[in-house]
């Protein structure tokens, strides 16, 4: 471990140019399934940050003790241990928001960034490193998922975090909301609005 | 009849790809050529129709509260649901090895177009989603967990053998702003599929 790790770039990679969800599309599912509203998708984000954090700092330290073979077990056992701790959380303090992300808690040991990332990062690089990229790619995941959970409440039902935001006004001139945008194949259009924006910026991102 | 209901609802409307958006990653991943995608397909499938009966019994005889009443009962009181996570990811995962083995040893032939294919299928959402729904609406019986597992699973290789054989044509056939090329375009073209397959809802046999 004699290179040179820039923490900075490890740091601020995922949040645009290797972002995970839009340019390594992993972790689509839950970015799909929970961003109806805004609050359920912060809690997600924010349930995410903590697992991958740790999970990439628990790999990190037991790096050279796993053995080859049984890798994806012992990552998936690590990664199952802390989403318990995660679900339990969520079961005894925010009870309402945990209903609503119902299976999704529950599949974040099966979302495809953890695994990428622990395979690819943890396995390799010493525990700082490990922990920043870890929560690098988490906020990067993150942010997509509020920015699907705003339009998608902004627009479904005019409201931000439960609250009203689009004035009656509107409304009594005939403004209806579009029910489309809470059914789930829109948050499919509403990725693939924001991976046409990153795209258009970020040029050698294309594909031929 | 209701078992064969499940079945049909499974596939059509709780479709796993364009109702809940499980196992999305490998959906846009492997969906390039019809022939790779059909036999991930197939794969998942018949892991789905596997775990979720094995799932289900561990559901019912050893995690659920008061589960363990069958065994003495001192243990009426138990509830060991906080566990189920932990317990359906690894019967996936060991299921996942097992099947590998076993058809590396009586079927190299079917081995050799699935292989590649087996490891990856450990981390697809929609074989946990599958045993997570289960453990959500209280199937009544293991027939049911079958039965949802098969339609689960064939709904899931209907949806990614359609959006490869779209693709292999558009990778021929049109053209397609720069921006939106590959994963935009296949986003887009699942939103209008999930659109679709949202006529079958309420359908009831």
């Amino acid at each position: 471990m004699a290179e040179k790790i820039n923490y900075k770039e490890v740091f601020f990679n995922p949040f645009s140019k290797n972002n995970p969800v839009v340019v390594q599309v992993l972790g689509i599912c839950s970015v799909l399934a929970v961003t109806a509203k805004l609050e359920p998708a912060l809690v997600m984000g924010l349930s995410v940050i903590a697992v991958l954090a740790f999970s990439n700092v628990i790999i990190s330290l037991l790096r050279n003790t796993i053995p080859t073979n049984i890798r994806i077990i012992v990552q998936l056992v690590v990664v199952a241990g802390l989403v318990v701790i995660v679900d339990q959380l969520l079961k005894a303090y925010a009870y309402d928001v945990s209903k609503q992300l119902s299976v999704f808690i529950g599949l974040i040991i099966t979302n495809c960034i953890l695994m990428g990332r622990l395979e690819a990062f943890a396995m390799g690089n010493r525990p700082w490193p490990s922990f920043l990229d870890g929560v690098g790619n988490g906020c990067g995941y993150a942010i997509i998922l509020v920015i699907v959970g705003f339009f998608r409440e902004l627009l479904g039902s005019g409201t931000l975090f439960g609250c009203q935001v689009i004035p009656q006004w509107c409304y009594d001139h005939g403004y209806t909301n579009n029910g489309l945008m809470i059914l789930p194949p829109m948050a499919l259009i509403v990725v693939a609005c924001i991976i046409w924006v990153h795209r258009s910026r970020n040029k050698d991102l294309q594909e031929q | 009849m209701e078992n064969f209901n499940i079945f049909i609802r499974s596939i059509f409307v709780d479709n796993m790809i364009f109702a809940y958006f499980l196992g999305m990653c490998s959906f846009l991943a492997v969906s390039k050529n019809v022939k790779t995608a059909f036999g991930l397909g197939v794969a998942v499938t018949f892991m789905l129709v596997i775990t979720l009966p094995i799932n289900y019994l561990m559901q019912t005889y050893v995690l659920s509260a008061g589960a363990l009443t069958w065994l003495s009962p001192e243990f009426a009181d138990v509830d060991l649901s906080f566990l189920s996570l932990i317990m359906f990811i690894a019967v996936i995962a060991s299921m996942t090895q097992l099947v590998e083995m076993v058809v590396e040893k009586y079927s190299p032939s079917l081995y050799a177009s699935l292989g590649i294919f087996l490891p990856l299928i450990a981390v697809n959402c929609a074989i946990l989603g599958g045993s997570l729904f289960m453990q959500q609406r209280d199937f009544p019986s293991v027939w049911t967990a079958v039965c949802a597992g098969g339609g689960w699973g064939i709904g899931w290789l209907l949806a990614i053998t359609a959006i490869a054989a779209i693709r292999e044509r558009l990778a021929q056939y049109s053209n397609i702003p720069g921006p939106l090329r590959g994963i935009g375009i296949t986003f887009i073209l699942t939103a209008l599929m999930g659109i679709a397959f949202m006529s079958f809802l309420g359908i009831k046999i």
